[in-house]
C-alpha cells in the first residue's frame, strides 16, 4: 500500500509532472533515498531470515560434519536425532520447562500485576524490585541462583542448620529435579516482564468499568475472573507468544547454571543445537536439531499470527 | 463545622452518625493481604541481589563455615581486586577486565550502528514508503521469532566469506542484525505517530529525505532513541550466544569470560570471586535500569507490544 | 422530601481541595443538572455522591438514610458512564443481569426487570447481542437499562452523551426526559457540561465552577437572572453581551458607558446592591432591530461591522460605546456590512454585574 503524500519524489516540481508525460521518472529511482536506506532491511530479511533459514533446513538433509557438504542423506540425521537420548531429554526438559515457566510467570506476574494496580504506596519500589532481575544476563542469573542452589553452602544447608536436618533442596544435583532448579531462576529472571506487560493491560481498562461494576456491587475477585481478565485475552495472547518464543530460545541459563549436568539432565535443544555444531563437529545433526526448533516455534507463532493479523479482515 | 476538624476524619468514628471518611483501620485485611504478598515477592526477588553481595565482600574461611545469608563479619574486597584483575580462564588470568573491555568495545558500536540503521529504517517505512517496503518489513518481524541457532551457522559461513570471523567487527554485524527488527518496529511505530501534517508541511517547504530526518525527525525523538538504547545496550552487554559463536578467546565478552571463570573445573572454588565477577558483570545493566526508570519499562513494552 | 442531600461535603486529594462545604437538596422526582466546565468538579461531586469517591468530611443522605459510610452497591443508586462501561465479554442481557445475580435476586425476577427496561428503552431485539455489536447510542441505551434494572430511586448520569454525535444526542436526550416522566418519584442527577442539555433536561440546574455551586435554581431562573457575571457567560449561545461601565442610583437610576447612557428606572435591583463601575449584560437574542427596536425603552443606531448567517437566524457584530456588540436577527431579514442600523433593547431584561464581585446588582 502507499500514501499519495509519500509515494511522489520530493524534488520533483508540480509542473515537471503534468506537462509531458515522457518526464515522468523511472520508477525504480523514485524515492531512492528511501530504498537506499532500506538496503540493510533488505539484505538482512533475504540474505540472513530467509536465506539463512533455507540453507540450514537444506542442509539438514545432508551428512555434513566438521564442514557443510551437499551430500543429500535423506531424512538421516533426523532418524538420529529422535534416536538421541540427549535430544529426547532436551525436549522433554522443553516441555516441562515451558509449560511450568508460562503457568508460574502467568499467575506470579498477573497477581502481582493486580497488587500494583490497588492504588498503594510504595509502587514505584516495588515495581522496581520486581523488575529489576530481567536487566540482568541469563549468566548471571545462572551464577546467582548456582549459588543459592549450592547444597553445601547455599539454601539447603542454611535449613539444615536451622535445625532440620533431613531438609532436601539440591536441585542442581538431582537429575530428578534439575529443570524445576533452572525453573526458579528462569522465573526469578522473567516474572517481572510478565508483570509489567500485565500491569499495562489493566492499566489501559476503562476506570469506568471498574466503577460500574462496583455501582452493581460486584465482588473484586468476581469482577477480575469474568470481567477484567476476559477483557484483557490480547494482552495474554501477546504474552504468551513472547515468553513461548523465549522458552525455546533457552541456553545461556542453563549453560550457566549446570552445564547440562547433572550427566545430561538439563540438556535443552538450544545447547544441543550448539553442542553439535561447534564442539562435537557434527553440523547436520545442529542443522536437524534447529530446524526443529524452528518448527516448534511455527507451531506457536503461525496461528498467533492467523488470529492476530489474518483474523482482523473479518471483524472489519 | 469547620474546615480544621474535616482532616481528622477518625475523630467522627465514635459518634452514632456517620460523617466524612468512612473509618479504616490501617491494617485491614485487605492492606495486610497486599503488602504482604508484596513484600514477600520482593524478599524473593532481592534475596538473591543480597546474597550475591555479602558473599563477595566475605573471605573463603568465613563462607566455608558460615551460612550464605549472613552478613560478612569482616569485610574485604580483594574478591573483587581478584575478580578484576587476577581471575584465570584457562591460561589466561587477567581477570574480568578484558571481558570487561571487549564489551565495552563491542556495545558502544553496536548499539551506535543498529541504532542509526534501525531509525532511518524504520523512518523510511513510516514516511516514505516504497512499493514492496512491507513485504521485507514483514518478512524482518517475522525474522525476529526465528530461533536464533537457525541462522548461527549461515552467518558463520558469511563472516568466514568477508573475514570477519571472531572479530569484534564481525560480532558488531551480527548484533545490527538481530536488532534490527525490534528497533525498527519501534522506530517506524514512533515516526507513524508523529502528525503526518508536519512531514507533509516539511515537504512543501522543500525539504529532502535526509533533511527531513536530521531536522524534523531527529529532535523530535529523542526519548525514543533513549529507549532504544537502553534495549540494546542490555541486550548486547548481556549477550552470551552470539559471542562465544563469532568471537574467539581474546576477543570473548564479559559474559562469556565469566561464565568461563566460574564454571572451569580446574582449581579450588573461590565462590567469594565468582560472586564479585558476577556482580561486576551485572553491574552495567542493572546503573542503567536504575537510572533510566520508567524509560525502561517504556522500553520492555515497546518490545513487547507489536505495532 | 429530600432524595438525595449532600452536607457539608469536604473533599481533598492530599493538598488540593477539590470540594469545599459543598452542600445540596434534591427533591423526591426531581431532574437535578450539575453544569460546569471541564475541572468544576461536577464529576466529582456525583462520584461522591456514588461512594465511588471516599470523601474528606461531611454526609451524604439518599432517601433520608446517611449512607455516608455506605458502599455504592447499598446505596440505592443506579448509574451511567460516559464510556457505557459496558462489560465487553457479555451480551446485553448478561450486562443487565450480571449484578441482580450478584445480589442474589431470583430467576424469575431477573426475568421480569430486564424484560420490563428492555421494553421501556427499545432494547428488545439487542438482548443477545454482544456491546461490541452495538452502536453508540444502542450501548448507552443498554447502559441506562443496566441501572434501570436495579429498581433504584436515584439515578446519577457522568456525561451520558458526551461521546454521541449531535444526533444521537438529540435522540437520546428526549428518551431520557420521556424515561424521567415515566417512572415517577425518580430522582436523576445529571452531571454534563453542554448547556442545551442542561437546559431542556433540568428541574434544577447547579452551576459549578472550582468545587462550589455558583447558582442552583430552575433553567428559566439561570438563564433570565443569573446570579453572577460567570453564570451570565457560561449559559446562552451566542454568549452575553457585556458593557464596561458605571451605575449611579442618586436621582434617576442609570448606567452610564462613554457616551452611552441606559436609563435603569425598570431594572429590577438586587437588595442591597452599591453603586459603581459594572458590567452591563444583555444577551443578543433579547436586542430588537430595525422598526420592531423602535418601541424599545433604550434604542441606539450601530454599524454592522460583520454578518455571521446561520440560517434560521443571522449573527451580526457592531460595536456600542466603542465595545463588542452582538444581536441576533431573525435569518430572513437581509443585513449588510457597513449598513448603520437601528437596535434597541428593555434594560429590565439585562443583568448588571458589580465589577469587583462580579455578584448581580
Amino acid at each position: 500500500m502507499t500514501r499519495s503524500g509519500g509515494n511522489a519524489p520530493p524534488d520533483r516540481g508540480s509542473a515537471g509532472g503534468s506537462r509531458m508525460s515522457s518526464n515522468r521518472p523511472i520508477r525504480l529511482f523514485r524515492n531512492l533515498n528511501a530504498k537506499i536506506s532500506a538496503i540493510p532491511m533488505i539484505a538482512t530479511a533475504l540474505v540472513v531470515f530467509v536465506g539463512g533459514t533455507v540453507w540450514t533446513i537444506i542442509y539438514s538433509f545432508t551428512n555434513s560434519k566438521l564442514l557443510p557438504r551437499a551430500k543429500f542423506v535423506g531424512l538421516d540425521q533426523y532418524e538420529r536425532l529422535w534416536n538421541s537420548n540427549k535430544w529426547l531429554i532436551s525436549i522433554e526438559n522443553l516441555f516441562i520447562f515451558g509449560i511450568c515457566s508460562l503457568i508460574f510467570s502467568f499467575i506470579i506476574g498477573f497477581v502481582l500485576a493486580a497488587l500494583l494496580d490497588q492504588k498503594i504506596r510504595f509502587e514505584d519500589t516495588f515495581r522496581s524490585i520486581f523488575l529489576f532481575p530481567f536487566a540482568l544476563s541469563f549468566i548471571v542469573t545462572g551464577l546467582v541462583w548456582q549459588w543459592l542452589l549450592n547444597p553445601d553452602f547455599g539454601i539447603q544447608s542454611v535449613v539444615r542448620s536451622l535445625g532440620w536436618e533431613s531438609f532436601d533442596f539440591d536441585p542442581l544435583y538431582n537429575a530428578n529435579i534439575v529443570i524445576y532448579g533452572i525453573l526458579i531462576a528462569a522465573l526469578w529472571q522473567g516474572t517481572g516482564l510478565v508483570m509489567c506487560l500485565m500491569l499495562a493491560g489493566l492499566r489501559g481498562i476503562d476506570e469506568d468499568i471498574w466503577k460500574a461494576a462496583r455501582v452493581d456491587g460486584i465482588p473484586m475477585w468476581k469482577t477480575y475472573l469474568f470481567i477484567v481478565i476476559p477483557m484483557m485475552r490480547p494482552v495474554f495472547i501477546t504474552a504468551v507468544v513472547i515468553i513461548a518464543s523465549g522458552i525455546v530460545r533457552v541456553y545461556d541459563l542453563v549453560v550457566a547454571q549446570t552445564s547440562g549436568g547433572p550427566g545430561i539432565a538439563s540438556e535443552v535443544p538450544a545447547k544441543y543445537v550448539y553442542d553439535a555444531m561447534f564442539l562435537s563437529q557434527n553440523l547436520g545433526q545442529g542443522f536437524a536439531a534447529s530446524t526443529m526448533m524452528l518448527l516448534s516455534v511455527a507451531i506457536v507463532v503461525i496461528p498467533w499470527a492467523y488470529l492476530e493479523f489474518g483474523g482482523r479482515k473479518s471483524h472489519g | 463545622m469547620d474546615s480544621s476538624t474535616a482532616t481528622l476524619p477518625t475523630s467522627h468514628a465514635a459518634r452514632a452518625e456517620p460523617r466524612g471518611k468512612k473509618p479504616q483501620r490501617r491494617l485491614s485485611r485487605r492492606n495486610i493481604i497486599i503488602y504482604g504478598t508484596l513484600t514477600v515477592a520482593a524478599i524473593y526477588y532481592l534475596l538473591p541481589l543480597y546474597v550475591m553481595v555479602v558473599t563477595s565482600l566475605k573471605g573463603m574461611p568465613e563462607i566455608r563455615l558460615g551460612n550464605i545469608f549472613s552478613p560478612p563479619l569482616e569485610i574485604t574486597f580483594e574478591p573483587w581486586v581478584k575478580a578484576w584483575a587476577t581471575a584465570c580462564t584457562g591460561l589466561n588470568c587477567d581477570g574480568l577486565s578484558r571481558g570487561f573491555w571487549n564489551s565495552v568495545r563491542i556495545t558502544i558500536p553496536s548499539v551506535i550502528l543498529s541504532i542509526l540503521v534501525a531509525s532511518v529504517n524504520g523512518y523510511a517505512l513510516a514516511n516514505w514508503r516504497f512499493k514492496g517496503a512491507n513485504i521485507f518489513f514483514t518478512i524482518l518481524i517475522v525474522g525476529a521469532f526465528i530461533p536464533y541457532q537457525v541462522m548461527l551457522y549461515p552467518i558463520v559461513i558469511i563472516l568466514r566469506e568477508i573475514g570477519l570471523y571472531g572479530s569484534l567487527t564481525g560480532l558488531v554485524i551480527v548484533h545490527t542484525i538481530f536488532g534490527m527488527p525490534i528497533l525498527t518496529l519501534l522506530f517506524r511505530n514512533y515516526f507513524t505517530s508523529i502528525p503526518e501534517e508536519l512531514f507533509k508541511a516539511a515537504r512543501v517547504d522543500g525539504a529532502g529525505f535526509w533533511t527531513i530526518y536530521l531536522r524534523i525527525m531527529l529532535p523530535m525523538s529523542l526519548p525514543i532513541f533513549v529507549v532504544a538504547m537502553i534495549i540494546q545496550v542490555t541486550g548486547i552487554w548481556n549477550d552470551f550466544l552470539f559471542g562465544v559463536v563469532y568471537t574467539g578467546p581474546e576477543t570473548y565478552p564479559m559474559t562469556v569470560q565469566l561464565n568461563n571463570i566460574v564454571n572451569s573445573t580446574q582449581g579450588v572454588k573461590e565462590y567469594n570471586v565468582n560472586m564479585a565477577a558476577t556482580i561486576i558483570t551485572g553491574l552495567v545493566p542493572l546503573i542503567i535500569y536504575f537510572i533510566s526508570g520508567k524509560l525502561f519499562v517504556r522500553g520492555i513494552a515497546a518490545g513487547a507490544v507489536k505495532g | 422530601m429530600a432524595s438525595v442531600s449532600v452536607k457539608n461535603l469536604f473533599l481533598s486529594f492530599g493538598e488540593v481541595k477539590v470540594l469545599q462545604d459543598l452542600n445540596l437538596e434534591v427533591g423526591r422526582g426531581e431532574f437535578l443538572v450539575l453544569l460546569g466546565s471541564s475541572g468544576c468538579g461536577k464529576s466529582t461531586l456525583l462520584n461522591c455522591i456514588a461512594g465511588l469517591l471516599d470523601i474528606s468530611d461531611g454526609q451524604i443522605f439518599i432517601s433520608d438514610k446517611n449512607v455516608t459510610w455506605e458502599e455504592p452497591k447499598d446505596r440505592g443508586i443506579g448509574m451511567v458512564f460516559q464510556s457505557y462501561a459496558l462489560y465487553p465479554q457479555m451480551t446485553v442481557e448478561g450486562n443487565l443481569a450480571f449484578g441482580l445475580r450478584n445480589a442474589g435476586v431470583g430467576r424469575a425476577e431477573i426475568a421480569k426487570r430486564i424484560k420490563q427496561a428492555a421494553e421501556l428503552l427499545h432494547i428488545e431485539p439487542l438482548l443477545k447481542r454482544k456491546p461490541a455489536q452495538l452502536s453508540g447510542g444502542q450501548r448507552q441505551r443498554v447502559a441506562i437499562g443496566r441501572a434501570l434494572v436495579r429498581d433504584v430511586d436515584v439515578f446519577l448520569f457522568d456525561e451520558p452523551l458526551s461521546n454521541l454525535d449531535a444526533k444521537l444526542r438529540a435522540e437520546l436526550r428526549v428518551e431520557i426526559k420521556r424515561l424521567h416522566q415515566q417512572l415517577e418519584n425518580t430522582t436523576m442527577i445529571y452531571v454534563t457540561h453542554d448547556q442545551i442539555e442542561a437546559l431542556t433536561l433540568a428541574d434544577r440546574i447547579a452551576i459549578m465552577r472550582g468545587g462550589a455551586i455558583q447558582q442552583l435554581a430552575d433553567p428559566h431562573t439561570i438563564y433570565n437572572r443569573p446570579i453572577n457575571k460567570y453564570v451570565a457567560g457560561f449559559i446562552g449561545s451566542p454568549s452575553i453581551n457585556f458593557l464596561d461601565g458605571a451605575v449611579t442610583r442618586d436621582g434617576k437610576p442609570r448606567f452610564t458607558s462613554g457616551e452611552v447612557v441606559v436609563d435603569l428606572e425598570r431594572y429590577p435591583f438586587e437588595d442591597g446592591s452599591s453603586d459603581g463601575a459594572c458590567a452591563f449584560g444583555v444577551r443578543p437574542e433579547h436586542i430588537a432591530f430595525g422598526d420592531a427596536a423602535a418601541d424599545s425603552p433604550f434604542t441606539a443606531e450601530v454599524r454592522v461591522d460583520v454578518v455571521e448567517p446561520m440560517g434560521s437566524d443571522t449573527l451580526v457584530w457592531s460595536k456600542l460605546g466603542g465595545q463588542d456588540f452582538r444581536f441576533r436577527v431573525d435569518g430572513q431579514i437581509p443585513v449588510s456590512t457597513g449598513e448603520n442600523v437601528r437596535i434597541g433593547f428593555d434594560p429590565a431584561r439585562a443583568s448588571i454585574f458589580d465589577k469587583k464581585t462580579e455578584l448581580r446588582l
